[in-house]
C-alpha cells in the first residue's frame, strides 16, 4: 500500500473538513456568463453531485477546477489551502483527478502506456511500465477495477475505457475525483458497476464529485447535491433531505410538468412497417439486431433507451444515411411500399421524396450547416424542390421568402434570415430545423433528441408542434434518452436495448420502473418493485443482462 | 550485369538515399507529433544553400553543416508559428515554406555570389570527405565481401553513416523513451497529453525542431557531401519523395530505411540506364523517376497494406472539454 | 453575433495580409541592398505603364484566373487541390493532341475543340486523386502532389518519345497548324483601329477566363450543385443527412477543378507558344493556391488576386531586366502571401476580431 501511504503524506492540512471549496468563482466567454459567483463546498470522503440542465455551467466549473480555464474572479481552496490552478499539472499535483465525458485516451496505446503517459518516472519507459503494472494490479484488487494492462484501448468496451480513465487518476494519486456525465455512454450494467466502484473509492476516503443531469443517479449515490442553473449555483442540499421533484424544480427554475396536453390518439393505417432490421457497422459491431415495429398514421411511437443502444443507427438508417461501410438487412415499408435499403434509392434525398421528414439527433453537425445563413438552411435537404428553383438556378428570393414565413410560424428569434445558423441559440437553431421538417407536412417524421440543449420555452413549443403533426394524421417516431419526454409525448413506447426492441408499452399503463428494467435489458416484467416514480437507476443486472435472477 | 556493376549501382543508391532518409526521418518526427510537413523540400533546399554558402566562406564543412541546420530550423520555426501557435493550416504553411525557400535561396545566392543562384564550387575543406573505414583497402581483394565492404560500405561521407545510425536511434527514442511516448501520444490524441498536464505546444515544437535539424543534415549532405556546392532548385523534388517514402513506410523508422533505399535504388537505376532494356519492354527513365510517386499513390489507395497516418495529424489542437 | 462585420472578413483581412507580405518583401529588398520604392516603381512602370506591360500582365492574369478558380472550386468542397500544376500540364497535352489532330480551318472551330480537350485532360488528371479520396480516403493533398510529379514524367516521356518531330532535339511538339492560332488582343484592338500591346501574348483566352469567373460564381452560389458543394465542404455528416453523396460531390468538384486548371492550357499552349513545350505551366498551378487564398475563394476575389499576381509576374520580369533584383523575388512574395493569407490567417484575424469586439463594446456602452 505504498501508494495509499503517500496519498496522505504529501498533502497539507488533512484536518480541514472540505476537500474542495470554491468562493465566488466567475467565468465569462465573451458575452456569455458561464459561471457567476459560484460557491461550492465538498466535504471530504463524500460523493457530491452537481446537477443542472445542459449548458447550466457544470462542465465549465469543473474545467476551472482542473486548470483548463482560468476563472475571471474567485478563490479555490483544496483541503483548506488556497490554490491557483493554472494548468492541469497543478490540479494533478493538488490531488485532483478528472474523468471527462469524452475520454482522453490514446486509442492505439496499451492500457499501461495510457496510464503512465505524463506520469512517467524518468526518461526511459521500462521502469515506469514495470511500476505501473504493479500498482495497477493493486488498484484492481482494491476497487474492482479490472482491465488487461496490455490490451490497446480500441479493443476495450466503453465501460472498460472509463475504468482506465479512473485508473489514470488513481495512479496519479488523486484523492478528489471528478466525473463528468459518466453514465451517458454506459449500459445500465456498466453504470451499476461504476457506482459500486465509486462506493468503494468513497469507503477508502476519496472525495468524488459527480456531474450529471440525471436525477435518479443523484438520488441513488450522492451524499449531498448542488444545483446549477444558468451559470449560477442555486442550491446545495443533503440528498436525504430532498426529492427528485424539488431538484427538478430547482434545475429549471419553476415547477416542471412536462405533460403535454393532447387528445387521445386516433390511429389510422400503418405508415411505417419495420421488419427485422439489422445493421453491422464498419468495425463489425452489430448495432441493430433485428428491430421490428409499426407506426400508424396519427400516432407517436416513442423509443426509449440509454444512449448508444442503436437509436442513432436506427434513425440514420430510416433517414437514408447509415454510417459508411455499414451492412444492412431487413425491410422497411412506407405507406405499403417497400423502401430501398441498400441500393441507389436508399439515400436521404429519396427518403424525403417518399415523405419522411427528419429532425436529426445532432442538429449542429447534421441538421444545419452552421456557416450558412438561416434562409439557406431552410432549404437544406429540400434544395431540389421545384418551388426553390427556377430552371438551372436556385430561386434564392423564393427560399428567402419561405424562410421568413417559417421563422415567423415557429417564432425563431432573432427573426433575421440572413444570420448564420451558428449565431442562433440552441433552441432557435432547433426551431429552424423543426420548422423546415414539419412544414413540409411529411407522412412520417423522425425526431431524435428534439430537446437536447434546448431551453424550456422552446421545448414546450416543439412538443406542441409534434403533437399537432400527429393530430393532423401523420406518423411520428420519437427517439429520446429523456424518459419524461418519451412518456409525455408518446402514444406507444418501445424500449431499445443493445440493438433490440425489448418490449412495447402504453405510457399510461406502465411505470418508469418497468421501463427502466426494459432499458436495462431485462425482458422479464415481474419486477414491480419501483413504483414510486423514480426508476431504479440500475436494475441489478450483471454481465448477462438477459438472464433473470 | 556483372557484380561490379551491381556494387556500383548499390553504392550510388546509398548515396542517393541518404538525403531521402534524413528528410524522411525529419518528416517522421513532425508527423508523429501531429504536424503535417509538406515543407521538407523547402527546408532541405534552404539548408543546402546556407550550408554551401557558409562552407564556402569559412572553408569548413562543419560550420556549413551548422549553418544548414540553422537555415532549415528558421523555416521550421515559421511552420511551428503558423501551425502550432496560430493554429493555421499545416498544408498551406508547408506550401508557403517551399516557395519561400525556393525564392530566398536564389535571391540571396545572386546577391551574395552573383553566379545566377549557385554558390561557387566548394573545395576540399568545404566538403565532407569520404571516410575510409578500417581495413577497407586491405580487404579489397577478398572475393564478394571485399568489394562489398570497401566500395559499398566504406567510402561514404560521415553524414551517410549518421543517417543510417539515426534509424535505430529514432526507433529507440520513439518506442523506448518518455519523449517518444509523449510524441506519439500527441500525434494520436493531443487531449490525452494535455489533460495529463504536459504541454502540447512544447512537444510539437520539439518535434518540429528535430525535423528542422534532420532536414538541415539532409540539405547539408546534398550541397557539401553529394555535390560540391549549391545549385538553384538542387533538391529537385527530393523532399516530396521523402514524404512519399514516409507514407510508404507507414511512419515507422525501420520501414523508412527500406522505403528510402528502394527509392534511392530506383533513382540510381534511372541515372545509369536512361532506357532500361528488360528484353520484352524498354523502361524509359521517366518511368523510373515517377515510380516512387506511383508506388506511393498505390499505397495510399490502400490496395497493398493500408497506410494509416497519425490520427491527429493536420489538426491544430484546440482545448475543449 | 459574428465577431466582426463581413466586410472586414472579406476585404480587410486579405488586405492586411497582403500589406504584411509587402512590408516583409520590402525588407528583403532592403536587405539585398536595393531600394523598395525603386523596385515598386520599376514594377509598376513595367507591368502597368504601357500597353506592352499590360499585354503581359493580362496574359499572366489569364493563367492565374484559371488555376485560382481551380483551387477555389475544390476548396469550397473542403478539398485542397495542390495538383493544379499537373492538371494544367496534362491539359496542355489535351490541347496539343486536339490541335495536331486535324488541319483546322479556323480558330473559331479549333478553340471549342481544344477547350474540350484541355478540360477533359485536366479533369481526367484530377479524377484518380478524387476517386481515391472519395472511395479510399487517400489524402488528396498527397495524391495531387504525387500526380504533379507523375504528370511531369508523363509529359517528358510523351514529348521526348512521341510528339517530338523527327530530327528535332528539342523536347517539344511540332508547331500547331495556322488554323489554331488564336487572335491576340493586339489583333483585336487593331481591328477596332487601335494600336495596343504589340508583341504581347495576351489573347482571346482572357475573355474566356472572365466568363469562367462568372460561370464559377453562378455555379457556386446559384446552382443546386454549388449549394451541395458548399454544404459538403462545411460538414460531411450534414451533407449525408441532406441526401448529398460525398463521393459524388468529391468527384464532381475535383473534375471541375481539374477541368479549370486544364483550361489554362488554352492560354499558354494554344494562345502563346502555339506548340507544347516542357514546363509550359511554369508554376502557375501553384500560384493558383496563392490567388485562391488571397481572393477568399470568391471568383471576383480570384480575378483581383490574379490581376495582382499578373502584375507581380510581369513586374518581376522587368525587375530582373532593369535592376539587379532577381525575378525570384516574386516567388518570395508569393510565398509570403500564401503564408499570411493562408497559414497565418489567425495571426491577422485574432487582433482584428478583438479590435471589433472592443469597438462594439464601446458602442454598446
Amino acid at each position: 500500500m505504498a501508494a495509499a501511504a503517500q496519498q496522505t503524506g504529501g498533502r497539507p492540512d488533512t484536518a480541514a473538513p472540505y476537500a474542495i471549496e470554491l468562493r465566488g468563482i466567475s467565468k465569462a466567454f465573451g458575452p456569455v456568463q458561464a459561471n457567476k459567483d459560484i460557491d461550492l463546498r465538498v466535504r471530504k470522503g463524500t460523493i457530491h453531485g452537481i446537477i443542472g440542465e445542459n449548458g447550466a455551467g457544470k462542465s465549465t466549473l469543473m474545467s476551472i477546477l482542473y486548470g483548463f480555464y482560468k476563472p475571471d474572479r474567485g478563490e479555490i481552496l483544496v483541503n483548506g489551502q488556497p490554490i491557483t490552478i493554472a494548468d492541469s499539472q497543478t490540479a494533478i499535483r493538488a490531488g485532483i483527478g478528472m474523468v471527462f465525458q469524452h475520454f482522453k485516451l490514446v486509442q492505439n496505446f496499451t492500457v499501461l502506456e495510457n496510464i503512465i503517459l505524463g506520469a512517467e518516472d524518468g526518461g526511459l519507459l521500462r521502469p515506469s511500465l514495470t511500476k505501473a503494472r504493479g500498482v495497477l494490479k493493486q488498484l484492481a484488487q482494491e476497487y474492482q477495477l479490472n482491465v488487461d494492462p496490455d490490451e490497446t484501448i480500441d479493443e476495450l468496451s466503453v465501460g472498460h475505457q472509463q475504468r482506465v480513465e479512473i485508473l489514470k487518476a488513481l495512479y496519479r494519486q488523486a484523492d478528489i475525483l471528478i466525473l463528468d456525465e459518466p453514465t451517458g455512454v454506459l449500459t445500465p450494467a456498466e453504470a451499476d458497476h461504476l457506482f459500486r466502484i465509486l462506493e468503494g473509492l468513497k469507503a477508502e476516503g476519496k472525495t468524488i464529485i459527480l456531474i450529471t443531469h440525471k436525477l435518479r443517479e443523484i438520488m441513488e449515490i450522492t451524499d449531498s447535491v448542488s444545483v446549477m442553473r444558468r451559470g449560477q449555483m442555486v442550491a446545495s442540499v443533503e440528498t436525504d433531505g430532498t426529492s427528485p421533484e424539488e431538484l427538478a424544480e430547482l434545475m429549471v427554475g419553476r415547477k416542471v410538468l412536462l405533460n403535454v396536453e393532447k387528445a387521445p390518439p386516433q390511429p389510422g393505417a400503418p405508415v411505417l412497417e419495420v421488419r427485422d432490421l439489422k445493421l453491422v457497422d464498419d468495425e463489425g459491431v452489430e448495432r441493430l439486431r433485428g428491430v421490428s415495429f409499426d407506426i400508424r398514421a396519427g400516432e407517436i411511437l416513442g423509443i426509449a433507451g440509454v444512449s448508444g443502444n442503436g437509436q442513432t443507427q436506427l434513425l440514420e438508417l430510416l433517414g437514408g444515411f447509415p454510417e459508411k461501410g455499414a451492412k444492412v438487412s431487413g425491410s422497411i415499408r412506407m405507406n405499403g411500399q417497400e423502401l430501398d435499403l441498400t441500393g441507389t434509392k436508399s439515400d436521404a434525398a429519396t427518403r424525403r421524396a417518399r415523405g419522411i421528414g427528419h429532425v436529426p439527433e445532432d442538429r449542429q453537425s447534421e441538421g444545419l450547416i452552421m456557416d450558412f445563413a438561416a434562409w439557406e438552411n431552410v432549404a437544406f435537404g429540400y434544395h431540389h424542390a421545384p418551388e426553390y428553383n427556377r430552371g438551372l438556378l436556385m430561386d434564392n428570393a423564393a427560399i428567402r421568402r419561405d424562410a421568413e414565413r417559417k421563422m415567423e410560424h415557429f417564432d425563431v428569434r432573432p427573426r433575421n434570415p440572413n444570420l448564420a445558423a451558428r449565431n442562433f441559440s440552441g433552441g432557435n437553431q432547433q426551431k429552424i430545423v423543426v420548422a423546415r421538417e414539419i412544414e413540409r407536412n411529411p407522412d412520417l417524421l423522425l425526431v431524435g433528441q428534439p430537446t437536447r440543449g434546448v431551453d424550456i420555452g422552446a421545448i414546450e413549443f416543439i412538443h406542441k408542434r409534434i403533437v399537432e403533426l400527429r393530430d393532423s394524421g401523420k406518423a411520428v417516431l420519437l427517439v429520446s434518452v429523456e424518459l419524461d419526454e418519451i412518456l409525455s409525448l408518446s402514444d406507444r413506447v418501445a424500449v431499445i436495448f443493445d440493438g433490440r426492441i425489448m418490449g412495447e408499452r402504453l405510457p399510461d399503463q406502465t411505470t418508469t420502473g418497468e421501463l427502466g428494467l426494459l432499458m436495462a435489458g431485462v425482458t422479464d416484467t415481474d419486477h414491480h418493485d419501483a413504483e414510486d416514480g423514480i426508476p431504479p437507476a440500475h436494475a441489478h443486472v450483471d454481465e448477462q443482462p438477459k438472464e433473470p435472477r | 550485369m556483372d557484380f561490379a556493376t551491381i556494387i556500383q549501382i548499390l553504392d550510388s543508391a546509398v548515396r542517393l538515399m541518404t538525403p531521402l532518409l534524413l528528410a524522411c526521418l525529419a518528416g517522421l518526427y513532425s508527423e508523429r507529433s501531429g504536424v503535417f510537413d509538406i515543407g521538407l523540400e523547402g527546408k532541405m533546399l534552404m539548408a543546402a544553400f546556407t550550408s554551401a554558402s557558409v562552407a564556402f566562406v569559412t572553408g569548413s564543412a562543419w560550420l556549413g553543416l551548422l549553418a544548414g541546420i540553422a537555415g532549415s530550423m528558421a523555416l521550421s520555426l515559421i511552420h511551428g508559428l503558423a501551425s502550432i501557435t496560430f493554429r493555421g493550416n499545416q498544408l498551406i504553411s508547408g506550401v508557403a515554406i517551399n516557395f519561400l525557400a525556393s525564392g530566398m535561396t536564389v535571391l540571396l545566392g545572386i546577391k551574395i555570389f552573383g553566379l545566377g543562384g549557385r554558390t561557387p564550387a566548394l573545395t576540399d575543406g568545404g566538403r565532407f570527405n569520404e571516410v575510409t573505414l578500417p581495413f577497407a583497402d586491405a580487404l579489397r581483394d577478398v572475393p564478394i565481401l571485399g568489394p562489398i565492404y570497401s566500395e559499398l560500405i566504406s567510402g561514404h561521407t560521415i553524414l551517410v553513416y549518421v543517417a543510417f545510425a539515426l534509424v535505430p536511434l529514432t526507433w529507440w527514442v520513439l518506442f523506448r523513451t518518455r519523449f517518444g511516448l509523449r510524441l506519439r501520444a500527441v500525434g494520436e490524441n493531443p487531449a490525452s497529453v494535455d489533460t495529463a498536464g504536459v504541454s502540447v505546444t512544447r512537444l510539437r515544437f520539439a518535434a518540429i525542431a528535430l525535423a528542422g535539424i534532420l532536414c538541415g543534415l539532409a540539405g547539408a549532405y546534398l550541397a557539401t557531401g553529394l555535390s560540391a556546392g549549391f545549385v538553384k532548385e538542387m533538391t529537385a523534388g527530393r523532399g516530396f519523395i521523402a514524404l512519399a517514402a514516409l507514407i510508404f513506410a507507414k511512419w515507422r523508422p525501420w520501414n523508412a530505411l527500406f522505403a528510402t533505399f528502394l527509392f534511392g535504388l530506383l533513382e540510381a537505376i534511372a541515372n545509369r540506364y536512361p532506357n532500361l532494356d528488360l528484353g520484352i519492354v524498354t523502361v524509359p527513365s521517366m518511368f523510373m523517376n515517377a515510380l516512387p510517386y506511383i508506388l506511393t499513390v498505390i499505397i495510399l489507395a490502400g490496395f497493398v497494406g493500408r497506410a494509416i497516418p497519425p490520427r491527429a495529424g493536420g489538426e491544430p489542437y484546440v482545448k475543449e472539454r | 453575433m459574428d465577431k466582426m462585420p463581413k466586410w472586414a472578413d472579406v476585404i480587410l483581412t486579405p488586405l492586411i495580409s497582403l500589406l504584411l507580405a509587402m512590408i516583409i518583401s520590402a525588407l528583403v529588398i532592403l536587405a539585398i541592398g536595393e531600394s523598395p520604392t525603386m523596385a515598386l516603381k520599376t514594377m509598376v512602370d513595367g507591368a502597368l505603364g504601357s500597353s506592352y506591360g499590360w499585354g503581359f500582365t493580362l496574359y499572366y492574369t489569364t493563367n492565374f484566373i484559371f488555376t485560382g478558380l481551380a483551387v477555389a472550386v475544390a476548396y469550397h468542397a473542403s478539398l485542397f487541390n495542390i495538383g493544379g500544376e499537373g492538371q494544367a500540364m496534362v491539359g496542355g497535352l489535351g490541347v496539343a493532341l486536339v490541335c495536331l489532330a486535324l488541319p483546322w480551318p479556323h480558330w473559331g472551330i479549333a478553340l471549342p475543340a481544344a477547350m474540350v480537350g484541355a478540360a477533359l485532360f485536366g479533369a481526367a488528371w484530377a479524377l484518380i486523386p478524387a476517386y481515391l479520396q472519395a472511395k479510399r480516403g487517400s489524402h488528396i493533398v498527397i495524391t495531387t502532389i504525387m500526380f504533379n510529379f507523375i504528370a511531369a514524367a508523363l509529359l517528358n516521356y510523351v514529348l521526348v518519345n512521341l510528339l517530338r518531330p523527327v530530327g528535332s532535339m528539342d523536347p517539344a511538339s511540332a508547331r500547331f497548324p495556322e488554323g489554331t492560332h488564336l487572335p491576340a488582343l493586339t489583333d483585336m484592338a487593331a481591328a477596332l483601329g487601335m494600336e495596343w500591346g504589340r508583341n504581347t501574348p495576351v489573347n482571346i483566352t482572357f475573355f474566356i477566363a472572365i466568363v469562367a469567373c462568372v460561370l464559377v460564381w453562378l455555379l457556386i452560389w446559384r446552382t443546386r450543385l454549388g449549394y451541395e458543394i458548399r454544404a459538403f465542404g462545411r460538414s460531411e455528416p450534414a451533407a449525408m443527412y441532406a441526401g448529398i453523396s460525398p463521393v459524388r460531390i468529391t468527384v464532381i468538384a475535383m473534375l471541375i477543378s481539374g477541368g479549370l486548371a486544364g483550361l489554362m492550357a488554352i492560354n499558354n499552349v494554344m494562345g502563346e507558344s502555339e506548340r507544347l513545350v516542357l514546363n509550359a505551366v511554369e508554376g502557375a498551378g501553384f500560384i493558383g493556391i496563392a490567388v485562391a487564398l488571397m481572393g477568399r475563394n470568391h471568383p471576383f476575389g480570384v480575378f483581383l488576386a490574379a490581376l495582382l499576381f499578373g502584375f507581380l509576374y510581369q513586374g518581376g520580369g522587368e525587375l530582373a531586366l532593369w535592376t539587379s533584383i532577381p525575378r525570384e523575388l516574386i516567388i518570395v512574395i508569393q510565398a509570403l502571401v500564401i503564408l499570411f493569407t493562408g497559414a497565418l490567417d489567425n495571426m491577422v484575424r485574432m487582433p482584428l476580431e478583438r479590435l471589433f469586439l472592443a469597438m462594439r463594446k464601446r458602442g454598446d456602452a
